[in-house]
């Protein structure tokens, strides 16, 4: 799973959706995997507005990946930024979880991810 | 400046929708001056012939596109009026390598007849070398003839025209992704050529993000990724995306060197979604079970007294349980289609696209209604015929915030209250049923 993804996640338990600890979810015990991705500035450029800027700082600290600016680039500093661009790409697209689990802090349910597909099937008593 | 679609004679419902998407995605003034149904033949006005380029070079239902130098019912008529119209334009091409090639539609000419037709355009003039291959300029001579004419004894065309050839399409590109030929595929993978139509229809391009809720074998994101979108997709059953060892739905992007646009796939039930609440999409595009052959499923028990506690066996929660398999219950079909309205209208960025598939029957008793939703404004329907049902391709525009009236309050489906799954899909019953009518018998019962 990518961490662009990761950004787009919260618990899928209907009653988490109305408390801010269901987002992001939490790597517990994560491999990482770094694959190789052509450059793509355009589509950097077009997911830019719709990331939750802290809570990709936060998964990048729990993570032990390089720190992120403090608050997310305008698109005209990002396109001028080769260096950020390149780590956005990276930390997005490149770096992805292959095992591992995603952990909801509002009610403490576990996604499993097995060969970088995350399961968020529930059972019958949290639908 | 005048052009002349060719399109193919098959999937005509779906033409003018996908050239006029494609017109919406390059931004370009297109205006249709004349299309019918059972011709290849569309006349367009166009600003330029790089907005005819631009046009024609991502289509799957067209075959090319011609500047059009003339046409008429009769060639007396065709030969005047390309006097009247591109007079001007001949001295561009005087000394241009060329070549003429006849296009006859539902008729045919023996070489010796379309030679005949080409040197009656000697007046053109043209002083270049003719080539075969590798011409500068094509020119093509099309003709449409009256279904059955050889039968009916009628030994002309009724109209013809004379193009010089701009563009071809990426028509040609459906054998590359032909199911026969793609490495994961099930009884569910939707057919190549109408998923290229249906990513063009929902404007999938280089930059966007586009997801499929019901991803089965990935024959959609396949789709969206070839025009550069970058894929999600999900399904409630895993099964589906992991495949079994190598052969799964990643192995059918590796095959086509889509790599750099597979996003993500991941394991959920879209009324049960993980995603965040937030305009993250340009496109959602899917083809929802029918309830026919893959059952259409959501999570929890079909039993509502059932099971609202964890289950322990030896202290240990048997939902944590590795290979733990969730319970699923059927759903209405119906219900489905408003919950995928509504979720496009919470994920989808302004002017996104949604598009799906359903299902209808000819009978129009039994024919389901378009849905409806506030937010979604309705971009083209397009009917795919089968013999005893057709299938409709339905596509919405996610109004901007700006556009969105005052008021539209959502008419409230009323919660199905059937349990199995033929209580909860109409379209179910009618199709096991072989679609026929309630008899005098049946509605005393």
């Amino acid at each position: 799973m990518k961490l662009l993804t990761l950004n787009f996640l919260t618990c899928a338990v209907k009653t988490c959706k109305s408390s801010s600890a269901s987002f992001p979810l939490h790597p517990k015990n994560c491999e990482l995997v770094s694959d190789t991705l052509a450059p793509n500035p355009k589509l950097l450029a077009n997911i830019l507005p719709r990331l939750d800027w802290a809570a990709l700082s936060t998964i990048a600290l729990e993570l032990n990946l390089p720190t992120l600016p403090e608050n997310a680039p305008s698109p005209e500093s990002l396109a001028e930024n080769e260096q950020l661009t390149k780590d956005l790409h990276s930390l997005l697209l490149e770096t992805q979880i292959s095992e591992g689990a995603l952990v909801c802090a509002n009610c403490g349910h576990e996604y499993a991810i097995k060969e970088g597909i995350a399961n968020f099937l529930l059972p019958n008593h949290l639908v | 400046m005048e052009y002349m679609i060719r399109f193919t004679q098959i999937h005509e419902k779906f033409r003018l929708a996908e050239i006029e998407a494609l017109a919406v995605l390059e931004g370009l003034n297109l205006e249709i001056l004349s299309y019918k149904p059972d011709s290849p033949f569309c006349l367009v006005k166009l600003q330029s012939s790089d907005d005819a380029i631009k046009l024609i070079r991502r289509s799957i239902l067209a075959k090319a596109i011609y500047e059009l130098w003339g046409r008429g019912s009769t060639y007396e008529e065709l030969h005047e009026d390309v006097r009247r119209r591109s007079e001007h334009l001949w001295p561009l091409y005087k000394s241009s390598s060329f070549k003429f090639s006849v296009d006859a539609f539902q008729g045919t000419r023996s070489s010796s007849e379309q030679r005949e037709l080409i040197n009656a355009f000697r007046f053109l003039a043209f002083e270049g070398p003719i080539k075969m291959k590798g011409a500068e300029q094509e020119f093509c001579i099309s003709e449409e003839w009256v279904f059955n004419s050889s039968k009916q004894g009628i030994v002309v065309p009724h109209s013809v025209y004379l193009g010089r050839f701009l563009h071809v399409s990426e028509r040609d590109v459906i054998g590359k992704y032909d199911l026969k030929k793609r490495k994961y595929i099930s009884t569910t993978s939707m057919d190549s050529e109408l998923a290229l139509i249906t990513a063009n229809i929902t404007l999938a391009a280089p930059g966007k993000l586009f997801y499929d809720p019901f991803v089965g074998t990935g024959s959609f994101p396949v789709a969206c990724a070839h025009f550069g979108a970058l894929a999600f997709g999900s399904d409630i059953d895993g099964r589906s995306i992991r495949g079994k060892g190598k052969t799964n739905l990643l192995a059918n992007f590796v095959q086509y060197g889509l790599t750099n646009q597979f996003g993500d796939t991941f394991v959920a039930d879209l009324t049960n979604t993980p995603l965040r609440v937030n305009r993250l999409f340009d496109g959602i595009v899917c083809d929802p079970p029918y309830g026919v052959r893959e059952g259409l499923k959501v999570l929890g028990h079909r039993d509502p007294t059932k099971g609202k506690t964890p289950v322990f066996k030896d202290g240990i929660a048997h939902h944590l349980e590795p290979g733990f398999i969730p319970p699923k219950k059927p759903y209405s079909f119906l219900a489905m289609l408003d919950d995928i309205l509504e979720f496009a209208s919470i994920s989808l960025v302004d002017n996104g696209r949604l598009s799906f598939w359903m299902p209808t029957a000819n009978d129009t008793d039994q024919e389901i209604k378009i849905p409806q939703h506030p937010y979604l404004e309705i971009t083209s329907v397009c009917t795919q015929e089968f013999n005893q049902w057709s299938r409709r391709l339905i596509t919405y525009r996610r109004l901007p915030d700006s556009e969105l009236g005052a008021g539209g309050v959502r008419e409230q489906r009323v919660k199905e209250i059937g349990v199995s799954a033929d209580d909860l899909n109409p379209f179910r019953k009618g199709y096991f049923q072989g679609f026929k009518k309630a008899t005098k018998s049946d509605t005393a019962a």
